[in-house]
């Protein structure tokens, strides 16, 4: 592949993610709407998608102000934090075959530790606020991360072990029989049960939580740095979407009658409208229900999960112990 | 685990559903015939206005929003020199409608008042006065009897009908 040919890649990958994510304020804002026997934004343009051109204008007009008593630079570099990180963890997504930024042999661990570093933004932004409200988002948000992202990696460890490869590329190929979400059953759950808490969507936006901390680590932020926290959030959803694609739903295999990455944005969308779902639909756990939900329940079910993944994998090749 | 997914296929059928919503501009609502709307000014079935200058509806009126001038025509005959709502203040409570005692000012089921500058919202009584008898069709106060003078009966008199029933709820 040339350079120019990868350069062409980057670009277009930026280009429909950040349109993506734009487009997901109108989608959500229309789904929740009809799953709530409303309309939802319906005037501007065709179906009401111009509300993203009104919306995004809106939030450029906004006042940007930085309060007085906050942290000036970390205040400012917190909502750049979630963007980068975010779209850093893209690069390792294979969407088509020979449609991937930069198809690393060590992929799931760069988007582990990429969707590490996205937390930062939640505890820096509340922390530089000065705001209880916010330093409260931040704590819960810091707590929720360390608790949800040790088994969101344990999870995914069973496809690594099926597949012997870290390198999402070799996943989805591995996949062309059989879509790991038939042999990992639990290990998908528990990885979508770990990324709804990882994208603080809700039901699991406890860092947000507007009935009870107004609007959590971003109660102070306007204007475009608001943006980015809300951009961070939909390509958050498009991420996870993606890689539940990837790793339990074969990514781009798919009947030929469709080109790959076309079915890639089938299953993509598919999730990211379960992701709507689910928060149209489920209320919110107490805060010590979820971090005592991740702790005692999921964490042991994901470590009985690769056990005996391990074991069958070894069974299966017929190693004498 | 099971119940949250059974709720969450029960919010994905809410997509099948019909929706509340109703397009307003294009869909108009469908309001009730007594609905508390923009304040009008009736007339009698002979097309005199019904307004005598009583000063009730602009003593009920919470926000003071009513003001008027009572005047009397050559015959001795009460009516407002004029008539002014400030619809700007106006509450829609339709107490001035209660308080009317010859049925003249009524609350109509119309709220598209929308104005670009707010001093169009004050009403005069041009603006107000309207060309039909409201909810109360043949209604006329003068024709309805009063006080029994010890001559006739009430409503016996010429131009005079029988007297209104006031414990009937009906208007």
């Amino acid at each position: 592949m040339t350079t120019t040919q990868q350069i062409w890649i980057v670009i277009g990958v930026l280009f429909v993610l950040l349109n993506i994510a734009a487009g997901l304020i109108w989608v959500e804002r229309r789904l929740l709407a009809l799953w709530q026997d409303r309309l939802g934004p319906n005037r501007a343009g065709p179906l009401g998608i111009l509300i993203v051109l009104a919306d995004t204008l809106k939030l450029f007009f906004k006042e940007d102000w930085i309060p007085p008593f906050a942290d000036k630079w970390i205040f400012v570099t917190a909502p750049a934090i979630v963007v980068g990180s975010v779209l850093l963890s893209f690069v390792i997504i294979p969407f088509a075959p020979g449609i991937v930024v930069a198809d690393l042999n060590i992929g799931i661990i760069f988007f582990l530790a990429m969707s590490s570093l996205g937390v930062y933004s939640i505890v820096l932004g509340g922390w530089a606020s000065n705001n209880k409200y916010a330093l409260l988002g931040a704590l819960r948000g810091a707590s929720q991360m360390i608790a949800y992202e040790v088994f969101m990696g344990l999870s995914l460890m069973g496809v690594v072990m099926l597949t012997g490869s870290f390198n999402l590329g070799d996943i989805v190929m591995a996949q062309q029989h059989l879509w790991y979400v038939v042999t990992q059953p639990v290990g998908f759950i528990i990885f979508l049960i770990a990324g709804v808490a990882e994208t603080h969507r809700l039901p699991f936006d406890i860092p947000e939580a507007e009935s009870e901390l107004i609007a959590g680590y971003h109660a102070e932020y306007s204007g475009m740095k608001f943006g980015m926290f809300f951009i961070g959030e939909y390509l958050g959803i498009t991420l996870i979407s993606a890689m539940i694609v990837t790793l339990f739903f074969g990514g781009w295999l798919g009947p030929s009658f469709l080109p790959p990455l076309a079915w890639f944005a089938i299953k993509l969308f598919f999730f990211i409208g379960l992701f709507i779902l689910l928060r149209a639909s489920l209320p919110r756990p107490r805060y010590d229900q979820l971090v005592s939900y991740g702790w005692k329940i999921l964490l042991p079910l994901v470590l009985a999960n690769v056990l005996i993944t391990g074991a069958v994998a070894l069974w299966l090749r017929g190693v004498r112990l | 685990m099971l119940s949250h997914i059974r709720t969450m296929w029960l919010v994905f059928l809410h997509l099948f559903r019909k929706k509340e919503t109703i397009e307003y501009p294009e869909e108009k609502v469908d309001l009730h015939p007594r609905y508390r709307g923009r304040i009008v000014l009736t007339k009698d079935p002979d097309g005199g206005e019904r307004c005598v200058g009583c000063y009730l509806c602009a003593v009920a009126c919470p926000v003071d929003c009513i003001a008027l001038q009572a005047t009397e025509d050559e015959y001795g005959r009460r009516y407002p020199d004029f008539f002014r709502i400030n619809f700007s203040r106006c509450i829609f409570c339709g107490f001035c409608e209660d308080a009317c005692p010859t049925y003249a000012i009524q609350l109509i089921p119309d709220f598209e008042m929308a104005e670009y500058n707010r001093q169009n919202l004050v009403f005069e009584k041009e603006d107000l006065l309207i060309d039909s008898q409201g909810k109360y069709p043949g209604y006329n106060f003068y024709r309805v009897a009063g006080l029994e003078a010890g001559v006739k009966k009430k409503g016996e008199g010429v131009n005079e009908e029988a007297p209104v029933d006031v414990h009937s709820l009906l208007p």
